[in-house]
């Protein structure tokens, strides 16, 4: 018994040696864009951006994600957005269009983190101007919400154009559907049509022509999804069955953008 | 005259394993290599960033003519040492990765020192341009921070490999070596807590 007690115990006291993973928060579930650990924001604010927020990502694919701590501690407040949103995998992972805004409240201190794609239409300079311009003026004043909308008002504005979503807006929660249907035809269809047909198991040839009208329609949705969107589809359909606390749209978590250094901050 | 197989069976048998393994390994590590390679060379093209943000800099604070003289030389200077050392690929050993890594701290160092003096010229604080290379600038300091971690993370994987058993021996035989880390700047050791 004791033995079974030390074991963990061991194992957390060397994780928090390394406190390497601890320093970071787990990728909230269901995912969501606006993270807001300090209650700086009201829920009402919270969800007004978080609808936004995913709006833009549903037409577009680009991922802006809010984050808000209390302190990042030791590291460099840049150093520690990039890791961050290195490690939930920000924006599509073919196109590393992810931008992470990281407010740390009792640091006073911002950072805005830009994906290598979002390196072009957001420079460092003007990711500067709109720390300065638009984030600090109002964290100042604790407006923290009118200063996080106009920021990201300002990034939809000159990242427009940039990346179009592949799929189609709002197939998030008929996705879902289909799938689950899908999953049905499976389990009642096909299975037992497999099953009945003891002489031939090769069930993708011969006579099979139900079977492959089924691996047709599998390809055609394969295909139809496009390489990363359709992983979010199927992870978004799993978000709609939970019931989102968010009505409207559902967000298919993050794609694996990675992040490079580009960005830039200021504290108030 | 069966069992004369057997021995023959066995050897044959181990020295496919053998082979085989050897053959991995030896994959593996040309991977990690290349790896560290595309890295090496990310590392470099973001400090050629800032070497070249250099001279913009050192015109736009030389247009204010009372500015400190001796600062600006330092950093062209630093500048000068940090771009004649390259380092080649091939030869990411830890002395030469510590021979550039103060070259390039040494530029760092100076251009801090640039930017704090900067601190006691309000109308050069203002001047447009100079922020915009200000903003330039810091953004290129975070690419070569990323840029390093991701270098050192790569060399600690491939190091470890190397050095863990059996690979030791495989490596030995290649001639596969060590390669150098970047070290943590000094002073960084200090560790409040992160808060969510």
């Amino acid at each position: 018994m004791k033995v079974k007690y030390l074991v963990p115990l061991l194992f957390l006291f060397f994780t928090a040696q390394t406190f390497a993973q601890t320093d970071f928060p787990e990728v909230p579930s269901p995912p969501r864009l606006v993270n807001d650990f300090t209650n700086s924001l009201s829920s009402q604010q919270e969800s007004d951006l978080e609808r936004k927020l995913r709006a833009y990502n549903d037409s577009t694919s680009t991922q802006v994600t809010i984050v808000m701590i209390r302190s990042v501690g030791p590291y460099d407040i840049s150093d520690y957005t990039f890791q961050l949103g290195d490690k939930w995998g920000i924006g599509q992972k073919d196109r590393d269009n992810g931008v992470l805004i990281l407010a740390a409240m009792e640091d006073r201190k911002v950072f805005i983190a830009t994906g290598y794609g979002m390196e072009g239409v957001l420079p460092d300079a003007l990711t500067k101007r709109i720390v300065n311009q638009l984030i600090v003026p109002n964290f100042r004043m604790e407006e923290y919400y009118t200063g996080l909308d106009k920021a990201t008002d300002m990034i939809f504005k000159l990242a427009s154009g940039e990346y179009k979503a592949e799929k189609v807006t709002s197939s998030g929660e008929n996705g879902g559907a289909v799938i689950f249907f899908l999953f049905m035809i499976v389990i009642f269809v096909i299975i037992p049509m497999i099953k009945n047909k003891k002489d031939n198991n090769n069930h993708m040839g011969g006579k099979g022509g139900n079977v492959d009208l089924f691996t047709t329609i599998m390809l055609a949705n394969m295909l139809k999804g496009g390489s990363r969107g359709k992983f979010g589809d199927f992870s978004s359909g799993k978000g709609s069955f939970g019931g989102g606390s968010f009505g409207g749209g559902s967000f298919g978590g993050f794609g694996g953008g990675s992040f490079g250094g580009g960005g830039a901050g200021g504290s108030w | 005259m069966k069992k004369a197989w057997i021995p023959i069976l066995v050897i044959g048998l181990i020295a496919l394993f053998v082979y085989t393994k050897s053959v991995g390994v030896y994959n593996i590590f040309v991977q990690n290599e290349e790896t560290i390679n595309g890295q090496w060379a990310e590392v470099e093209t973001q400090y050629q960033r800032r070497a070249d943000l250099i001279p913009n800099l050192v015109n736009t604070v030389k247009g204010y003519a009372d500015f400190e003289q001796q600062t600006l030389t330092q950093v062209i200077e630093a500048r000068a040492k940090a771009t004649s050392i390259n380092l080649n690929a091939d030869d990411l050993t830890p002395e030469n990765i510590a021979r550039f890594q103060e070259a390039q701290d040494q530029l760092s160092g100076s251009l801090s020192r640039l930017l704090v003096s900067v601190e006691r010229y309000p109308e050069l604080k203002a001047n447009q341009n100079f922020l915009e290379l200000q903003a330039q600038l810091e953004g290129t300091e975070n690419r070569i921070a990323v840029a390093r971690r991701n270098f050192n993370q790569s060399v600690q994987s491939y190091n470890s490999n190397l050095r863990t058993f059996p690979n030791n021996m495989f490596a030995g035989w290649y001639g596969f070596e060590r390669k150098g880390y970047f070290e943590a700047a000094q002073g960084a050791e200090t560790a409040p807590n992160v808060q969510f």
